[in-house]
């Protein structure tokens, strides 16, 4: 679904991504964890299209396309979710209305015909109730004085709402309580489906107690330096990432 | 003699084609004033002295720096110095119905009141809407203590020019305890075959406790060059409430200079919403006195511009006594060559204590060709007071646009939401439900067109 080979990327001159490979199937869960400053949040930044990014070298082939090539809302069109660490607050444009605008957006992308109301109501009302969200909280504006919590939940309520092939979580569990963390790790289990492939940006093992990866990779600065199955977040949890370090060291 | 020759020496007097305007108002003074009230006589005559002494209002002043009226000028528009209507309808270009607004619907036309459709008898007891001239007429003891109270204190050239040569205009009287059980509109409209300019006077009175929305829609019918400049005077006295709407969608050979005047009484409550959508080039002089206690005014305002629109607001809020309130909120949107303007003054006296006065301008460029000018001005005498301002000027907010864009939003439609959004606090500020449903489409049809030209009034489609 995801191929990526020797990705290398720029921010203001500066090279974060140094040459980072990583293949992700249809139906696979991906974890990738790493230190402060390892080019974690870059690397979703890039894949969703961020315009301060500079792809330098690399391929990256999403679903049998250059997904490079493609602007942000292609990307998106295609089955590309990105779950924003910082959820941005946008006020006057009201959830409904973002997110009706976003599917159709998409659906006219794909050659399809618009979404009725009353589905786009029958769906509002389906996923919000699979990431308990609030009722009152898709009357507001995008993001406005949501608290940290309610940001996260309504990134993963975008994501029912848009079913995406791959969805990135860029550290959905920052900031969040054990309640909220366990809520959010519900609803993305509950998308998780044959079809669909999911990467988990973390900091932290806890996130990986709810969501269980097929895959741990590491990231360090700016590559993928060691890959297992979930045991290697068990040890990254525990020594923390001084022995990668010293891996790496030459 | 002497003023002609010391002025041509001395200053720009004269520059932007007085002479023309004194000549014909020394030529036609007598039919003017056979044909206008006797109340006018005196306001006439100051008038035409004050705009003898100041000329029209060049970039050179402070208060104009922003409106250039050196073009707009040049062009020789013909004038009525006897305004009867011309014949033409304004009913025949004009079917307006802001869907779902059961209003009392009115029209001047060009610079004179055209007869109404709205029978008198289903308007509530007391209250009294029609032409100025015709009530000045009939019932000049309603008109007398108003008229030009606040007009004749303007050292503003254009509003001379008003004084001059205004017969008519638009009237409302409000009596006490009166409530209007819907808004009243008012549509200015521009008809004429050849370049063509309209002086017309309003008065609006609002005795103690009464309540009023009043909707005033300025707008052009034919392909000619327009100049209108408009005065308006409002009284609102002690506890009484009033709303202003001013909607303009003209086309972009207009002129259009608006001086809106309003007197407030104490605990009396007034909101203005001035809102330019389509236009060539506007002046808004909004001057707002605050002169009783606890009065608390809402004034806000937005501007969408392109091609080489211009709009600039120059409103002044004086607070001349103690525990009112004022909040501005304007709003801006240019793109192409197009000109913003703004300039917040606010005035506390020296004994205007606990003043609260807030403002904020925040402005957005699309085009690196647009230019904004906003000027906060705060005048405090008095200590005990809260005031703040703010000014921004900026572009779309670049990571709303990336996060919109992330969920499949193409660049153009993600733009439009962000503007769109932008406005959506001054539209808030619309208390008529149909209107502001009205307006939020038409403001979406206008940033979804933004080149599109809009000669005609989109306002009734």
């Amino acid at each position: 679904m995801l191929e990526i080979k020797n990705l290398h990327a720029d921010i203001n001159g500066r090279e974060i991504l140094k040459g980072l490979n990583l293949q992700v199937n249809a139906g696979e869960i991906h974890a990738i964890m790493g230190p402060n400053g390892a080019g974690k949040s870059t690397l979703a930044s890039v894949l969703a299209g961020h315009p301060a990014f500079e792809v330098t070298e690399g391929e990256v082939r999403f679903l049998g396309k250059n997904l490079l090539e493609l602007a942000p809302e292609a990307r998106a069109a295609e089955g590309f979710f990105l779950s924003f660490q910082y959820p941005v607050e946008i006020p006057g444009v009201s959830m409904v209305n973002f997110l009706r605008t976003a599917m159709n957006e998409q659906r006219k992308y794909r050659g399809e015909e618009p979404v009725a109301a009353s589905e786009f109501l029958r769906l509002m009302k389906e996923k919000k109730e699979l990431v308990e969200m609030q009722s009152n909280l898709t009357n507001r504006a995008v993001n406005e004085g949501f608290s940290g919590g309610e940001k996260k939940r309504s990134e993963i309520f975008q994501m029912a709402m848009l079913e995406p092939r791959l969805a990135v979580l860029d550290e959905t569990d920052s900031g969040l309580d054990i309640d909220a963390l366990r809520i959010v790790a519900n609803g993305v289990n509950k998308l998780a489906a044959p079809d669909r492939a999911i990467i988990v940006i973390t900091h932290y093992q806890r996130l990986l107690e709810y969501i269980v990866p097929d895959f741990v990779h590491v990231l360090f600065d700016g590559r993928i330096v060691k890959s297992g199955g979930k045991e290697l977040a068990l040890k990254l949890e525990a020594e923390g990432y001084d022995w990668i370090k010293k891996e790496q060291a030459p | 003699m002497n003023n002609q020759d010391a002025t041509s020496i001395s200053s720009p007097l004269g520059s932007l084609g007085e002479a023309k305007y004194i000549d014909l108002y020394k030529q036609e003074r007598e039919t003017i004033r056979k044909n206008s009230s006797v109340l006018f006589t005196n306001y006439r005559e100051e008038s035409f002295e004050r705009f003898r002494r100041l000329g029209f209002p060049t970039t050179k002043q402070d208060d104009y720096k922003y409106t250039d009226l050196t073009s707009a000028l040049s062009v020789d528009y013909a004038l009525n110095t006897d305004v009867e209507n011309s014949g033409k309808s304004p009913y025949d270009v004009f079917k307006c119905t802001v869907q779902g607004i059961k209003s009392y619907l009115y029209f001047v036309l060009n610079d004179a009141f055209y007869p109404s459709d709205v029978k008198k008898e289903t308007l509530p007891e007391g209250v009294v809407i029609g032409s100025l001239k015709e009530i000045a007429g009939t019932r000049p003891e309603l008109i007398e203590r108003y008229f030009a109270k606040q007009s004749a204190k303007k050292e503003d050239g254009m509003a001379a020019l008003n004084g001059i040569f205004a017969q008519d205009g638009f009237f409302m009287y409000v009596p006490k305890n009166v409530s209007l059980d819907k808004p009243v509109q008012l549509i200015n409209i521009m008809r004429h075959d050849s370049d063509f300019m309209a002086n017309s006077h309003n008065l609006v009175i609002l005795e103690e406790g009464a309540k009023a929305q009043l909707l005033v829609c300025d707008h052009t019918a034919d392909d000619v060059r327009f100049f209108s400049n408009r005065v308006t005077e409002v009284f609102v006295a002690e506890n009484a409430v009033y709303e202003h709407y001013k909607l303009e969608n003209t086309h972009s050979k207009t002129t259009n200079v608006s001086t809106l005047l309003i007197d407030q009484k104490e605990s009396s409550k007034v909101l203005n919403n001035i809102i330019t959508l389509h236009n060539g080039l506007t002046r808004n002089n909004i001057e707002i006195a605050l002169n009783g206690e606890h009065t608390e005014t809402l004034l806000c305002g937005m501007a969408v511009g392109d091609k080489n629109q211009e709009v600039d607001n120059y409103t002044s809020i004086l607070h001349n006594k103690p525990n009112c309130h004022s909040t501005e909120l304007f709003k801006y949107i240019l793109g192409d060559e197009s000109k913003g303007g703004f300039t917040g003054r606010i005035y506390v006296a020296e004994d205007a204590q606990k003043t609260e006065a807030y403002q904020n301008s925040k402005n957005i460029l699309l085009d690196k060709t647009a230019r904004m000018r906003t000027k906060p001005q705060l005048e405090i005498y008095a200590d005990d007071v809260r005031c703040s301002h703010g000014a921004t000027i900026g572009q779309l907010d670049e990571t709303a646009m990336f996060y919109l864009q992330s969920r499949g939003i193409s660049e153009s439609e993600a733009r439009l939401l962000l503007m769109y959004a932008f406005t959506a606090d001054v539209i808030e500020n619309i208390r008529i439900d149909a209107l502001k449903d009205r307006i939020k489409l038409m403001t979406e049809h206008r940033l979804r067109n933004n080149s599109a030209s809009s000669d005609s009034c989109v306002i009734c489609r």
